[in-house]
């Protein structure tokens, strides 16, 4: 018997009966379209962590003053004195260094700021104006630090976003007015755009000095909190870490790099330790994917057992009327595998529908994984093919008497 | 002589479980001539089911020699008893047994679909088979239907579908298993005007029945007790039923 024949009279069976078929449909549509999303969410979240720490500057290293290891006891971080201006000029000038095509000098300390009645804490940075090409910070209006600024000692300040909002109010300009930093009036000269991030990660809620005037002015200090050393590439990071760490031994006369009184921190350690936190929390959501499969399995193989079984009288009239087994069951298959391919191309245009939505609202990258997607459907049609194989099977070996009884 | 559409010889079927063996028929010999009506009576349990399904070719006797229209049916194989089901007998059962949610011209076109799986030559296209199932079903009167659900039907209506639905293939039989069990009386006597109709334009009939009063439309009748054959004899009182109420009532 022909298939073409029996693939209409098989849409004919699904179109008629719509509830049991949009019931089937949905279970399969629910099952593949959940473990999509899931997965995509999963990874689009992995993908922002990443990115937000790209946006903290590429190839960066940063060094920091402080021992790894001095005795038994530790200083408080940031209380050390060992790195000085004189340390980043060496950096920067010495001819065993290779690598580094960018040296910072950075200050930083929290400090209450006032602009006429409002008064916020922040973190108040000594920078250079070489600052915002290694931190990638841009401008959203004004101007950053330059090196006039530092050469002069200029009272002049770069506010974040946040720091903005808190001061002078959502969406105001706040260009030409004046903030006190510990007592000191400065001129507010640019303002810059926002990075995101929250907690101790929020790269909005801080302000921008120039480094000389952090140190003679405000802080009254001559070292440095840490230098940020940008690498000439990704290639070259564990060099460049190699190369500053020798110099700044030699010239804090330090013989057993296990007595530095420094240390350098690469970017790629810090992502490291955060691709190890998504990609734990990758595998928890693949884990619900991989139960919401389970369960969605199971909800196709029920209402297909259903469907079949409720029809045990259909197949006894069909083999009444003259239908051979391998009819019916082919007719039952087809009608399965028509039932499980629309359902998985339903759920599958769901799951990346629900990831775009997702990608909208969370402005996110929108991200679709294959694996996935595959995986998703192949096991839903099985299912629902075998499980719509296996009952038909079944009731077409039964004698068309016994079936035709069957209540 | 008038050739034998059904021939049955020492028919014997029986049941066997694990513990027990039942026998339900038990030496059953008889002829059936083609045109003829015959009624099978007898109590529930007296093995007249059994014997439908082995004349239906739904089963096979366990032993004894079966031939419906020239071809022996009781050593056929499953698929092959599918075939001589789907060319040779008009079903009617009791529960009607239509398609849910299907019309009434799609429920009669079905034996029709699956003449294909006989042998191609066999089959039919569907334009054909829609014109064969209308006009089987002008005939039981139900021109007014053809696009009905069974479930907008009355119990008669349903009965005189599934009467369209046995004619379709034209076969060599029309068996029916309790045809007015399911339905109300003055809808019975109209579904044995139509089988007395198509018995005088030539149809063979059989029709299993436990109530003596429908028996009561066949020209013979033959009774089974306990499954051996008591009586067969020509019914020398048969009633006429009318075909007499307006159709669309039924």
């Amino acid at each position: 018997m022909k298939n073409v024949k029996l693939i209409t009279e098989a849409i004919g069976t699904l179109t008629i009966n719509k509830l049991r078929t949009g019931l089937a449909m949905l279970g399969i549509v629910i099952g593949i379209g959940s473990v999509i999303a899931l997965v995509s969410l999963g990874q689009a979240s992995q993908e922002a962590i990443q990115s937000q720490i790209q946006s903290l500057g590429a190839n960066l290293l940063t060094v920091n003053p402080g021992s790894q290891r001095t005795g038994a006891v530790r200083g408080a971080a940031g209380s050390e004195t060992t790195l000085t201006n004189a340390d980043a000029e060496a950096i920067k000038t010495d001819s065993a260094i290779t690598t580094v095509s960018a040296v910072s000098s950075e200050i930083n300390q929290r400090a209450q700021v006032v602009a006429g009645k409002n008064n916020t804490n922040v973190r108040v940075n000594g920078v250079t104006s070489i600052y915002a090409s290694v931190h990638k910070v841009t401008m959203d209006s004004g101007v950053f630090i330059t090196d006039q600024d530092d050469a002069g000692i200029a009272k002049v300040v770069v506010l974040g976003p946040q720091v903005v909002s808190d001061l002078f109010g959502e969406g105001s300009n706040p260009i030409g007015q004046n903030i006190r930093i510990k007592g000191t009036s400065f001129r507010v000269v640019g303002v810059a755009t926002s990075k995101g991030g929250s907690g101790f990660l929020n790269q909005d809620d801080v302000i921008y000095i120039p480094l000389s005037t952090a140190q003679k002015q405000v802080f009254g200090q001559t070292y440095l909190s840490n230098i940020s050393l940008e690498a000439k590439s990704a290639d070259v990071m564990t060099e460049a870490q190699n190369q500053v760490g020798y110099l700044l031994l030699a010239r804090h006369k330090l013989s057993d790099p296990t007595q530095a009184d420094f240390s350098i921190l690469s970017q790629q350690d810090i992502l490291n330790t955060a691709n190890s936190t998504t990609s734990t929390f990758t595998t928890l959501l693949s884990g619900i994917a991989a139960i919401s499969l389970v369960v969605g399995g199971i909800g196709i193989m029920n209402i297909m057992l259903v469907t079949v079984t409720e029809r045990t009288r259909e197949i006894g009239l069909r083999k009444a009327l003259g239908a051979k087994k391998n009819v019916i069951v082919r007719q039952f298959l087809i009608e399965s595998i028509i039932l499980t391919f629309t359902g998985g191309s339903m759920g599958i245009v769901l799951g990346i529908l629900v990831s775009y939505l997702y990608s909208l609202v969370n402005k996110s990258t929108f991200f679709i994984s294959t694996p996935s997607i595959l995986i998703a459907f192949v096991v839903s049609a099985l299912v629902g093919v075998l499980f719509g194989w296996y009952p038909a099977q079944r009731a077409a070996n039964l004698q068309p008497i016994e079936a035709l009884r069957y209540e | 002589m008038v050739k034998s559409i059904i021939h049955l010889s020492h028919i014997s079927k029986i049941y066997k479980t694990d513990v027990v063996e039942t026998t339900a028929l038990s030496d059953i010999s008889f002829d059936i001539k083609k045109g003829e009506f015959v009624a099978i009576m007898g109590p529930s349990g007296s093995g007249k089911s059994t014997l439908m399904h082995i004349i239906g070719a739904l089963d096979t006797p366990t032993t004894g020699s079966y031939v419906l229209d020239g071809e022996e049916v009781s050593k056929l194989t499953e698929d092959n008893l599918a075939d001589i089901r789907n060319r040779k007998i008009g079903f009617i059962f009791q529960a009607f047994n239509l398609l849910p949610r299907r019309t009434t011209l799609q429920n009669v076109m079905l034996p029709m679909f699956y003449r294909e799986a006989t042998s191609s030559a066999y089959a039919i296209s569907k334009e054909e088979s829609e014109k064969i199932a209308t006009k089987y079903l002008i005939m039981v009167g139900l021109e007014n239907r053809l696009t009905h659900t069974s479930n907008q039907l009355s119990g008669g209506q349903m009965q005189r579908v599934a009467i369209a639905r046995s004619l379709v293939n034209n076969p060599a039989i029309l068996l029916a298993d309790e045809p007015t069990g399911n339905i109300a009386s003055n809808q019975a006597e109209e579904i044995m005007a139509i089988f007395q109709k198509l018995n005088n334009e030539g149809h063979t009939v059989v029709m299993i029945t436990h109530e003596s009063e429908i028996a009561d439309h066949a020209k013979r009748i033959i009774h089974i007790r306990d499954g051996k054959l008591v009586s067969d004899e020509k019914n020398k009182k048969q009633k006429i039923a009318k075909l007499g109420i307006k159709q669309d009532t039924l």
